[in-house]
């Protein structure tokens, strides 16, 4: 049997210390001060107050924190044309448009390959397969083409329809969907519902681990994307959060004390929100991710 | 020989059939073709079409004003023989990939490995993947703090101290050292969806494979690994080869935040960026199409070959 080993154990009510076991902990720990203190001090430099900011010798941790540098934020583009919160509304309004309409998308197509022989299938799926080889940016150019063609350019639904197929999203769905029952959608069948609600009210429920797995991976996507806004608009009301952070923290006025504060929160405000997110999905991630192996 | 009227009917009858078989089609798989259209037609016109067509305008010279001039391999030629930029942003994506790519397929899978024994593993994956779903431009405010060129840069500040250096370094203006700052946070971002994928098909693998295994004289974990696990975690392993082959040659987010673009002698100039310059700021369409196309070829040869080197042996 595989067990979970911990580096102290109690036996026969005396107490041990596994020292290989001790060594892999020491060695994990400080891995994870290596990924985790950037984050760290991320969160406490969004809430040091603008003494701490410019300690010298620096100091790490916050020690009197405040949110000062979130009302910054705020006032640091009141003078401009466009309020921080229009950032903040592009940013949520597209991630959860894309979001809602990717999930929708890949799942009822997922479905419809998994569980339906229609001719050609295979070679969708061959397709989307071949599409997670190569880098989104090969696709980039004939892609601002057709935004541009179709008149989109400036508009939210340049944002948002470019981003709805992600193979990998398809990907994802189809290998958890194939592990679902074909009995279920027979008995479905014969119980008189039809396709529709066959997906719907026992498919999907059935996916539950799929979809919220879609839900982590397409907010994380989405909400840190930079680069779709930046193509397909040049007006600094479509822009969204990434873009506003970067006018705060450097253009012009990067070298105004102020800022630094300000930016800091902002940064904070782009990063928690994937974490949190992923966090309250954890198992469910982890439930999905076992069946996303290709079998080459 | 087969005479006209004959031809007629025939094609005539092979237009019967396929009349036939649409009326079929739409009775069999109506609804399913329905539930696919959605995503089908979107990943032609978004990802299909898009590569056929930058390799079409490869072959020309075009800026989205005057129509496409063919140009034959024209492109390819200047690229690859007279764009000294393109070279050095080919070298350092090779040096960029070359060094993280197998270093973090490596520590992916061994790290996965020993979280998996571990005691509060999902709080180990979660510190190890919380990283990769961090946002370049807003990491570059802590990067810019820590990696400062000045004393006051939190690195800088701690090799003074520790008598380390006398001249503060000047981590994001040296072309020297700007490599391994990009290098050192692309490594820390690199657990991505590969990690976890191979994480979770670690948990997953059945008790009795580890059963028989003992029975059939395995002594140590290593010997575990090599002939229980790595066998069975083969799909995830090649997921995992492939998320790490495409995001390696996708270097751009991280050394454009470090280092600006243009980057000090474009010491952080990649393909990708490249591309951009080409694309979207000089707009001339068929040469960045060029680089697009090379970059496609490269990352899909790559993959390819990673599905041959796990493709299961019998």
């Amino acid at each position: 049997m595989r067990t979970n080993n911990s580096a102290f154990e109690i036996i026969n009510g005396k107490f041990h210390i596994n020292f290989r076991w001790l060594l892999v902990y020491t060695i994990m720990l400080a891995l994870v001060a290596f990924t985790a203190l950037p984050l760290v001090y991320l969160v406490s430099t969004a809430f040091k107050p603008f003494e701490e900011l410019f300690l010298f010798p620096p100091r790490f941790f916050v020690r009197r924190p405040t949110l000062k540098n979130f009302g910054d934020l705020v006032i640091s583009l009141s003078g401009t044309t466009v309020p921080f919160t229009r950032y903040i509304f592009n940013s949520v309004f597209i991630t959860i448009v894309n979001v809602t309409l990717t999930i929708l998308v890949s799942s009822m197509g997922a479905y419809a390959i998994s569980k339906h022989n229609i001719p050609g299938s295979k070679i969708v799926f061959g397709i989307v397969i071949a599409a997670l080889t190569f880098p989104g940016h090969v696709t980039s150019i004939p892609t601002y083409m057709t935004v541009a063609s179709l008149g989109l350019l400036n508009t939210y639904w340049a944002l948002i329809i470019p981003k709805i197929a992600v193979p990998y999203n398809f990907f994802l769905m189809k290998q958890f969907i194939d592990q679902f029952p074909n009995e279920l959608l027979e008995s479905a069948r014969m119980d008189g519902a039809n396709e529709w609600t066959t997906f719907w009210k026992i498919v999907m429920p059935a996916v539950k681990p799929a979809w919220a797995t879609l839900l982590v991976l397409s907010f994380t996507g989405n909400w840190n994307d930079s680069s779709a806004a930046l193509l397909y608009t040049n007006k600094q009301a479509m822009k969204v959060l990434p873009l506003a952070l970067q006018t705060i923290a450097g253009g012009a006025a990067a070298s105004s004390l102020a800022r630094a504060g300000a930016s800091a929160a902002a940064s904070f405000l782009m990063t928690a929100p994937t974490i949190i997110i992923f966090v309250t999905m954890q198992a469910q991630v982890m439930t999905t991710m076992a069946y996303s192996g290709i079998k080459s | 020989m087969q005479s006209a009227t004959e031809i007629k009917r025939q094609s005539l009858k092979g237009f019967e059939k396929f009349k036939f078989s649409t009326t079929l089609w739409w009775k069999k798989f109506g609804t399913p073709t329905l539930f696919l259209a959605p995503f089908l037609i979107l990943m032609i016109i978004f990802i299909v079409m898009p590569v056929l067509i930058s390799m079409y305008l490869s072959l020309t010279n075009f800026n989205m004003i005057q129509p496409a001039k063919w140009m034959g391999i024209a492109n390819y030629r200047v690229l690859l023989t007279d764009d000294d930029i393109f070279l050095i942003a080919l070298k350092n994506t090779f040096i960029f990939a070359g060094i993280t790519g197998p270093l973090t397929y490596i520590m992916t899978f061994l790290a996965a490995w020993v979280i998996d024994q571990l005691k509060f593993r999902n709080a180990f994956a979660l510190a190890f993947y919380a990283p990769s779903i961090t946002n370049a431009i807003a990491m570059s405010v802590v990067w810019m703090m820590l990696f400062s060129s000045d004393r006051y840069g939190y690195i800088n500040y701690a090799l003074f101290h520790f008598g380390v250096i006398t001249e503060p370094v000047l981590w994001t203006k040296d072309p020297a050292y700007i490599l391994w700052v990009v290098i050192i946070i692309q490594v820390w971002m690199s657990m991505g969806s590969g990690f976890l994928v191979v994480l979770a098909g670690l948990r997953n693998l059945p008790p009795a494979l580890f059963e028989a295994g003992s029975i059939d004289g395995i002594k140590n974990r290593f010997q575990e690994l090599w002939y229980l696990i790595i066998p069975n975690v083969m799909p995830q392993l090649l997921f995992s080869a492939i998320m790490t082959i495409v995001s390696s040659l996708s270097v751009f987010d991280v050394p454009t935040q470090v280092a600006g673009m243009p980057s000090p002698n474009y010491s952080a100039h990649t393909i990708i960026a490249h591309l951009y310059d080409y694309a979207f700021i000089r707009f001339q369409m068929g040469y960045a199409s060029a680089i697009a196309v090379f970059l496609f070829l490269l990352s899909f040869t790559l993959s390819r070959i990673s599905f041959k080197v796990f493709a299961p042996r019998d």
